[in-house]
């Protein structure tokens, strides 16, 4: 049978220069929007220079804290007008913290726009913190630590943090502690909001069925005259060493079935240079396929594990290099010796050129997908902005990848992964 | 790209039903194979295997390898997975729209073609197993599956779909390629595409890739109707942790039954609108409901509550379902919600109530059409438990029910000695480290 291509549509349809606008609002925010004609519903996100790096040590959750309640009420609008406002059009807005920032997100109808960034705008700018409101936050904010405590995934993730990035801010959990979010005050929420929120370094971001002029207009409308002269600037963190050593913890969870295991070690920035290699690279140990070479290992051919892959995160300061797995706790070591023994020919040999062309592929056809809805193109814009890739930078990427070599992904590896040297995070039973 | 469109079915000879949908709007398509079996058509001793056989499907055939599979989808940048549920089991592609032959090729050649090594059967027993205890990790596990076994007495509906340890443990290969051939068979099933492609070209594409597949006997469905549940049930749970969570979960009929849809303004108006789309679109969040107003917000007996009514072939489940507050007891969240209830029982919610449900679904509409994954899912899904009629003629459906009919729906379904309330409760904190 003859291979069919069914392909009607010959278009390049990839955002960039010609379609993207960006501009600096009256007051610095920097806004992005690109239209999408086709759909009846608009995508509409971004961020501030809020996020849990600027937590005091004695207060760990601060920034979330924060973030979780500035829709809890605001100078004109109570919790529930809030949210009348928004679920009764079908709309949805949503505040969340990071390390760096506090990032926004929101849909709704294209014709609800207007009330969506009314609302974002009320929100960022007027929380008035109501002290019930805050009580029921922090009810909430403790449960989420009780059930934390309990989650093997979530657990192992926070020890491997601890441990990875000893006396680095990266090391605190964006959630806290159940004690630093009991000595959180009313004060301090208002406080961290009166220094951390404003247009300073902010991004917005809206895609959807609009010309640009009348929603450059809508921004200015209800962003564009904000202002904060106590709005601090956004600090650097500083770089973080890799291990002197191999560390290996195991954090105790009774009556589990399974032990989730991290292994890793400290990863490249998002601006490295080398940083598309080791994404290339990274997708060749634990992600291409059914999750690469430590899926290949640890899942198909020891059956040890139903996920077992290896994730790069990177971003402004230093990242995390890391191979996550859950597995019976009787088979923790089992799976840990071939999960170092994939990271040594991972970094004693250059992967084939046949692996190399296999993510290549896999990372050029897989743009279109990721921008097929105004939040994946959203998200793509906020990463370009972040990280100032340029607004050429989706045209360019498959440029990117193709320049990648078995070679620089080897550099790459080398680079960061040292065998000897991982932090190895457990949570289960008992070994 | 409307989700209310019609779309005529197209049957093969060998039975092999197919819909196909042009979407114009970026060079994408999308490509669903439905099965009619589910955790549903198990027998004691079995349960499990219609999702084991799921994973088998991605172990090859003779023709291509496991490997061969996955490393041919990866290479075009495409996404591709399968799920088993209660009532059936699907696999999709969306992949660039000059690649999706690769797709075809490889559903059709695996409805019939599948491998059933040895190796590859016991190595992936323990992968079923891990994923088995992966889940049991969750406190909410547990109290899922304690509650389904004691909804369903007779029902097969009474088995979670990871199936049992004992089962994972003591299912053989040939248990495996029998449920395979019984069930994979083209007149058990439907193909689903959505995207760029031309209608002509692309049905004459399936056509030759399937024509030749002979279709096999009517495969069984276990059908064994529930009784009707004859008093309250209560049960509890007990594990690590420190946290009560709570089920309460109520007889309903299924998704061809027309209460279905005032049942579902009544989830929306006591427990936030339900997110209709599998892939795309997102939800819309509840906190203007009636239980999340009055338990969370005003009288702060729960955290969080949520409630969910999914579609079926056969009366299925709504369930409630919540975290409870620290300084709370299940008997004071129980009989909030039961005065909740009562509220609705005693009296039809005002209009603006109902049209806000309206609102809220077309909007669900408007975020799903945004994605050709989502497009293709709804028509292969909703023929898996009524027809793709099901979806056009949905709003519609949801702008007909009135006030009254929600009193009713109430009346008539959320009665306790129709429902199962689970309670998790944790017996002792377990934390420490080494």
């Amino acid at each position: 049978m003859t291979k069919q291509d069914f392909s009607t549509l010959k278009i390049n349809s990839l955002p960039g220069p010609d379609d993207i606008t960006r501009i600096k609002l009256k007051n610095g925010i920097t806004f992005l929007f690109r239209p999408n004609m086709n759909s009846m519903a608009t995508s509409i996100g971004g961020y501030v220079q809020a996020g849990s790096i600027y937590d005091p040590q004695d207060k760990l959750g601060l920034a979330d804290f924060t973030t979780s309640t500035l829709m809890r009420g605001t100078r004109t609008q109570s919790f529930q007008k809030i949210f009348d406002s928004l679920e009764s059009i079908g709309a949805s807005l949503g505040i969340g913290c990071g390390a760096h920032t506090a990032g926004f997100g929101g849909k709704s109808l294209a014709e609800d726009l207007p009330t969506l960034l009314k609302m974002l705008a009320d929100v960022l700018m007027n929380p008035i913190f109501p002290e019930q409101d805050v009580e029921r936050v922090r009810s909430q904010l403790l449960t989420g630590l009780d059930l934390r405590a309990q989650d093997t995934n979530d657990m192992a993730m926070l020890e491997f943090e601890k441990l990875l990035y000893k006396d680095h801010p990266y090391q605190n959990p964006s959630d806290g502690y159940i004690e630093t979010i009991k000595a959180i005050r009313v004060k301090d929420l208002a406080a961290f909001h009166k220094k951390h929120f404003g247009p300073k370094d902010m991004t917005l971001v809206v895609v959807g069925p609009f010309e640009p002029e009348s929603v450059i207009s809508l921004a200015e409308e209800y962003l564009g005259s904000w202002l904060n002269e106590d709005q601090a600037d956004a600090v650097q963190v500083p770089d973080m060493p890799h291990p002197e050593t191999s560390i290996q913890k195991h954090h105790v969870i009774d009556e589990k079935s399974q032990t989730d295991l991290v292994v890793g070690t400290i990863g490249p920035s998002r601006n490295w240079e080398g940083y598309y290699s080791a994404l290339l690279g990274n997708s060749v140990l634990g992600q291409f396929g059914m999750m690469g070479r430590i899926g290949e290992s640890v899942r198909k051919e020891a059956g040890l594990a139903y996920y077992a892959y290896s994730a790069l995160s990177a971003s402004i300061g230093p990242g995390q290099w890391m191979v996550s797995a859950g597995v019976a706790p009787e088979n923790l070591d089992k799976a840990l010796d071939l999960i170092k023994t994939e990271l040594r020919k991972f970094v004693d040999q250059p992967v084939s050129n046949e692996e190399l062309r296999d993510v290549q592929s896999n990372y050029v056809g897989k743009l279109p997908l990721s921008l097929e809805s105004n939040a994946g193109v959203a998200s793509a814009l906020l990463t370009m902005e972040q990280h100032q890739l340029g607004l050429e930078y989706l045209q360019n990427y498959e440029k990117m990848i193709q320049e990648i070599t078995p070679e620089s992904i080897l550099e790459a590896a080398r680079a960061y992964l040292d065998p000897d040297r991982l932090v190895i995070s457990s949570a289960g039973p008992k070994p | 790209m409307s989700l209310l469109e019609t779309i005529p079915s197209i049957f093969l000879e060998n039975g092999l039903e197919i819909k196909l949908k042009e979407i114009h709007s970026a060079p994408l398509i999308s490509s669903w194979i439905w099965y009619r079996v589910g955790s549903r058509d198990e027998i004691p001793g079995k349960h499990g295997i219609s999702h084991w056989v799921e994973h088998m499907q991605f172990k090859g055939t003779e023709k291509t390898s496991s490997d061969d599979m996955e490393k041919s989808v990866a290479r075009t940048g495409g996404v591709w997975n399968a799920f088993t549920y209660l009532d059936w089991t699907t696999y999709f592609e969306t992949m660039p729209a000059d690649k999706i032959d690769l797709g075809l090729e490889l559903e059709a050649d695996r409805m019939v073609n599948t491998t059933y090594d040895e190796k590859e059967v016991e190595s992936e027993r323990t992968v079923v197993i891990s994923e088995r205890q992966g889940r049991e990790n969750s406190p909410g596990f547990w109290l899922s599956e304690a509650l389904h076994n004691a909804a369903f007495r007779i029902h097969p509906y009474n088995h979670v779909i990871i199936g049992d340890q004992v089962d994972l443990e003591t299912i053989q290969k040939n248990d495996l390629n029998r449920h395979y051939k019984t069930y994979y068979t083209p007149n058990n099933a439907v193909i689903a595409i959505a995207g760029d492609f031309d209608k002509d070209q692309m049905l004459k594409r399936i056509t030759d890739l399937y024509q030749d597949i002979p279709s096999g006997d009517d495969p069984p469905r276990v059908n064994r109707p529930e009784n009707p549940q004859r008093g309250e049930h209560k049960l509890t749970v007990e594990g690590p942790g420190e946290t009560v969570l709570g089920d309460v979960a109520y007889h309903t009929p299924s998704a061809s039954e027309p209460d279905f849809f005032p049942l579902l303004i009544l989830d929306s108006i006591l427990s936030g609108p339900q997110g209709l789309n599998m892939f795309g679109g997102g939800g819309i969040s509840n906190k203007t409901s009636r239980l999340y107003k009055k338990m969370v917000e005003d009288m702060e007996v729960v955290v969080d509550i949520h409630g969910g009514l999914p579609a079926t072939i056969d009366p299925y489940l709504y369930t409630i379902n919540f975290i409870l507050h620290p300084d709370s007891t299940t008997e004071d969240a129980l009989k909030i919600l039961d005065d909740e209830i009562q509220r609705l029982q005693d009296t039809p919610p005002p209009v603006d109530e109902l049209k806000r449900a309206v609102k809220q679904t077309q909007a669900l509409f408007a975020y799903g059409g945004e994605s050709i994954t989502n497009q293709a899912f709804w028509m292969g899904f909703s023929e898996m438990f009524a027809s793709y009629n099901w979806v056009t003629s949905y709003l519609d459906n949801i702008a007909i029910v009135t006030p009254d009919d929600v009193q009713r729906v109430a009346q008539q379904y959320l009665q306790p000695k129709n429902r199962i309330v689970g309670i998790y409760h944790p017996h002792k904190k377990g934390n420490n480290n080494q």
